[in-house]
């Protein structure tokens, strides 16, 4: 209990600690920046991997479900990923632009530079931008919540990733899918940052493909939006691997701007996706949706803090889980209401449907409000398949299983739909099939 | 509107500071040394004439209590206590067995005249022949002053009396249920409680029956730098049902006073207890000095098959309370139940809520909780539900709302659902607002006043608990909830 005593470090920790002293050397940074990295690896040294008695990581013990912690994965083979990414394709007919990122680190080789650029976004290397002087910026993440052990982990160890600079006024045409690759086995570390200029649009598609093998991959993406920007992100997290899924989105939003996204959970073990979104101008909105799915003895955690500090803001906050066999489901959402962010509207939903005796779900919907003229309101309902819906649909002469899948596809669908982003819906549910017909 | 003119009167009549039952009654007093040592909690016991094993298990809960740590989760701030500036045992002289209500001293039932007992009770107090009974368990400071109508309520079985009275006459009944519900361990104030507590009241009902009367018991603070730590234990045996009412007011002292009480409540088989608390102590002055620290441990434990349990609470008082009345639904088809309203003014700090644990097969659970903040205080709701994997077809339904009078106030919600089987259903609602505009507009352009308007609505919000109280609670709480709005509005 007493912070100051020494921690017995397990497993994955003295690996951690081991895989710092043999990595620290090749990951590039200022002076700056490895101070930071220091700084982060001290907090992992202090206090270990986030666990239970953390308020933050009560349902999801990281550091109970990491066993060991493998070294971080060697640079990529260009072909290797290439294949990967294409006989991995979740999203057949999409016409899209590429961003990759491979094995930790942007591969510019694979991404589409020029046309992204002819239409005014920029891709930079993280690898290289460390060393400069931006490096202490893109690590030193703004309002992360109470220093996160899971961002800490991701500061010690970051490998690269790219930064996306939309112009101001920029209409992106296409989707943009950012797609991380692992050819090897080996941790990942990885931060992307979206900068979209004042009045820029994008849709973007953050998607994994690969095997990481018994390395955890921890992805920060740090969304800074303008003034009257928009960014639509859809984030799958499906990879069916026992590594540790780990996902943050820190996101700062200007006056008039929008931000809509989609955490979209199906098939690993340990997956945590956490979000902080920051209101920093006024008459903006965000909203926030999860689709969960777990199966087996997994656990699926959508965690988010919404803050509002600027007056006129709203919100809403939509997530859906279904569960099977010994599953877990976590939803932690919070909405903050700072005392002079008046008009706030701030709406949070959470649902969750147990198909199974044995899983379980854990919601925790919060709401922190020190402003008196605000409209806030969150709800939260867990249970089984509706025996009545199931009975009408068999008296119609539907088997079971198929009934099943309809009422289930229907419950996630509504989040899908409600999120609206044509491009990828059909791409989605198709998944929530596969998943089903495994399940 | 007869009852709501009543209510802005006294509003009218009462300033934020002068808290009206802020005085403090001059009668001599038996007092222990300060501090928490083994000494006191055996001189305590001995004072109580307790029995060997009583001493041994409060001085096994001191032992422990030094192990633990004080608690900070919750979303409260305060100066740290210094336990050892507190006196643990304090007892107004004239306690020495009075023989009947004549021997009690005059001082003390004029106390009780000035806390606005109802009438009743008065008449009661003042050795009128009651019309309709209602049984009064009065504690001033730490001991039982008066216990009416025991006899009449030992003629249906029924045991009500203080605890340190129960542990010389039903030691084996109090052996057998204390501690089983709030273990001496459960949290740092109710080991503390346990080590070193005053007394309290201690209820038995038989196997089927119904009390005749509802029990109250009215909790005063009086003495200064003396902690309360009552104890209450209330047994429902198979098919008994008991009412059992908590009122509490607490003179006015510019010191932070501490009071950590437990209460136990044991359902068994078809057994239902329901408990009301109307909390009323002081909150502090305009500038946040002063004030009760109110931190309580309250649980019910429905053991049997269909037993229920409810939980009413109205908090207008403390300057700081940390409360979670809950109920562990280990019976098959158990019922709890928690309406609570917590008003916060001025700068109180309200922490409080309840758990719902459903172990029990078909158990289910109800919460209603209103908190409505002003001035500059900070109101939350703290609350879990949880459904364990033999619960199957548990059923829980909450619905928390808050309410906002003005820009310097909080309002925080902070519930945990768990659900471990596929067939519990939970549902729960929330939702933070401030009084509409239009509501306003609508009770303004009818001819209320503001502070008028504001109680009224208020009121409608409140609604929902406040039919759950007694018929005698139910006035007395509606008239707190608008003494303590005061000042609020314009």
């Amino acid at each position: 209990m007493n912070a100051s005593a020494p921690i017995k470090h397990t497993q994955a920790e003295s690996d951690l600690l081991e895989r710092f002293d043999s990595a620290k050397e090749g990951l590039s940074g200022s002076v700056a920046v490895k101070a930071l990295r220091e700084a982060a690896l001290g907090q992992i040294r202090d206090r270990g991997l986030p666990h239970r008695r953390v308020e933050e990581y009560k349902y999801s013990d990281l550091r109970a479900y990491m066993k060991s912690a493998a070294p971080l994965a060697g640079a990529a083979d260009e072909a290797a990923a290439r294949s990967l990414i294409e006989t991995q394709d979740g999203f057949g007919d999409l016409d899209r632009y590429r961003i990759v990122v491979a094995n930790g680190s942007y591969l510019a080789a694979l991404s589409d530079v020029e046309a992204l650029a002819s239409e005014g976004v920029t891709l930079t290397s993280v690898a290289e931008a460390l060393a400069g002087e931006m490096g202490t910026k893109l690590v030193a993440a703004p309002k992360t919540g109470p220093s996160d052990g899971v961002i800490a982990l991701n500061t010690a160890f970051l490998q690269g990733g790219v930064v996306i600079t939309v112009k101001s006024g920029v209409e992106v045409s296409k989707p943009v899918e950012l797609v991380q690759v692992a050819t090897a086995k080996g941790a990942q570390s990885v931060r992307n940052r979206v900068e979209l200029g004042e009045g820029a649009k994008l849709r973007l598609l953050e998607t994994f493909v690969g095997d990481t093998g018994e390395g955890e991959l921890n992805t920060v993406f740090d969304y800074e939006l303008a003034d009257k920007s928009a960014l639509a992100a859809t984030r799958l997290i499906v990879s069916k691997t026992d590594a540790a899924q780990l996902f943050t989105t820190i996101a700062t939003i200007g006056a008039e701007a929008e931000l809509k996204s989609l955490g979209f959970i199906a098939g690993p073990q340990f997956s945590r996706n956490q979000q902080f979104i920051n209101f920093t101008g006024e008459n903006s909105e965000a909203k926030i949706y999860g689709v969960t799915m777990a199966g087996g003895k997994s656990l699926a955690d959508q965690t988010l803090i919404v803050d509002h500090a600027v007056p006129h803001c709203n919100s809403r906050e939509f997530f859906k889980t279904v569960l099977d066999g010994e599953a877990k489901g976590v939803y932690q959402g919070r909405i903050n209401v700072a005392q002079h962010a008046q008009k706030t509207d701030g709406e949070m939903m959470t649902q969750a449907l147990l198909l199974s005796e044995d899983a379980e779900m854990a919601n925790k919907p919060e709401l922190e409000i020190f402003a008196d003229d605000v409209l806030c309101a969150h709800g939260a309902t867990s249970g089984q398949i509706d025996e009545d819906l199931l009975f009408y649909l068999r008296a119609r002469g539907i088997p079971e299983d198929e009934a099943k899948t309809l009422l289930v596809l229907a419950f996630l669908s509504e989040a899908i739909e409600e999120y609206g982003e044509d491009d990828v819906t059909e791409g989605l549910e198709a998944r929530v099939r596969d998943w089903l017909a495994d399940h | 509107m007869p009852a709501v003119q009543e209510t802005i009167d006294k509003v009218k009549a009462i300033d934020v500071d002068q808290y009206k039952y802020g005085f403090v009654t001059d009668i001599e007093s038996d007092r222990g040394a300060k501090g928490l040592s083994e000494e006191t909690v055996r001189f305590l016991s001995a004072k109580k004439n307790e029995p060997e094993w009583m001493t041994e298990w409060r001085l096994d809960a001191l032992r422990r209590f030094r192990q633990m740590e004080e608690p900070t989760w919750a979303r409260v701030s305060y100066p740290k206590i210094d336990l050892d500036d507190l006196y643990y045992w304090a007892s107004p002289k004239s306690v020495e067995g009075p023989k009947s209500l004549d021997e009690v001293d005059p001082e003390l039932l004029a106390t009780y005249e000035k806390l606005g007992i109802p009438l009743r009770e008065q008449e009661i107090l003042a050795g009128v022949e009651p019309k309709n009974r209602v049984a009064v368990d009065a504690v001033f400071d730490s001991v039982s002053v008066v216990t009416t109508f025991k006899e009449e309520l030992k003629k249906a079985g029924v045991i009500f009396c203080s605890i340190s009275e129960a542990l010389r006459e039903y030691p084996d009944l109090v052996k057998k249920y204390l501690g089983s519900v709030v273990p001496v361990t459960d949290n740092y104030y109710a080991t503390l409680n346990s080590a070193v507590f005053s007394d309290g009241s201690f209820v038995y009902v038989p196997e089927g029956v119904r009390c005749p009367m509802e029990l109250s018991t009215y909790f005063r603070i009086n003495e200064q730098n003396t902690g309360q730590f009552e104890r209450t234990l209330i047994i429902a045996e198979k098919g008994a049902y008991v009412s059992y009412l908590e009122g509490c007011t607490a003179p006015q002292r510019d010191e932070n006073q501490l009071h950590a009480a437990v209460v136990e409540l044991v359902a068994l088989d078809d057994a239902e207890i329901k408990y009301s608390t109307v909390q009323n102590w002081f909150p502090g002055d305009k500038n946040g000095k002063g004030g009760i620290y109110n931190f309580v441990t309250k649980r019910g434990d429905c053991r049997g098959k269909n037993s229920k349990i409810s939980w009413t609470q109205v908090e207008t008082g403390s300057a700081i309370t940390w409360k979670y009345p809950s109920c562990i639904l280990r019976g098959e088809n158990s019922r709890g139940e928690f309406y609570s309203i917590a008003v916060s003014n001025g700068y109180q700090q309200v922490d409080s809520g309840t758990k719902m644990i459903h172990l029990g097969k078909n158990s289910s659970s109800r919460i209603i909780s209103k908190g409505i903040s002003a001035g500059k205080s900070q109101n939350t709701y703290r609350g879990l539900v949880s459904a364990h994997r033999k619960a199957s077809n548990a059923r829980n339904f909450t619905q928390c709302d808050s309410l906002l009078i003005g820009q310097d106030c909080g309002a925080h919600t902070v519930p945990y659902i768990e659900s471990k089987n596929a067939s519990a259903q939970f549902e729960h609602e929330a939702t933070t607002s401030k009084i509409s505009d239009d509501q306003m507009f609508y009770c303004l352009q009818r001819g209320l006043s503001e502070e008028e308007a504001v109680a009224l609505i208020v009121n409608g919000f409140v609604k929902d608990v406040i039919q759950q109280l007694p018929m005698e609670f139910a006035v007395e709480a509606q008239k707190l909830i608008s003494i303590s709005l005061e000042g609020s509005v314009g």
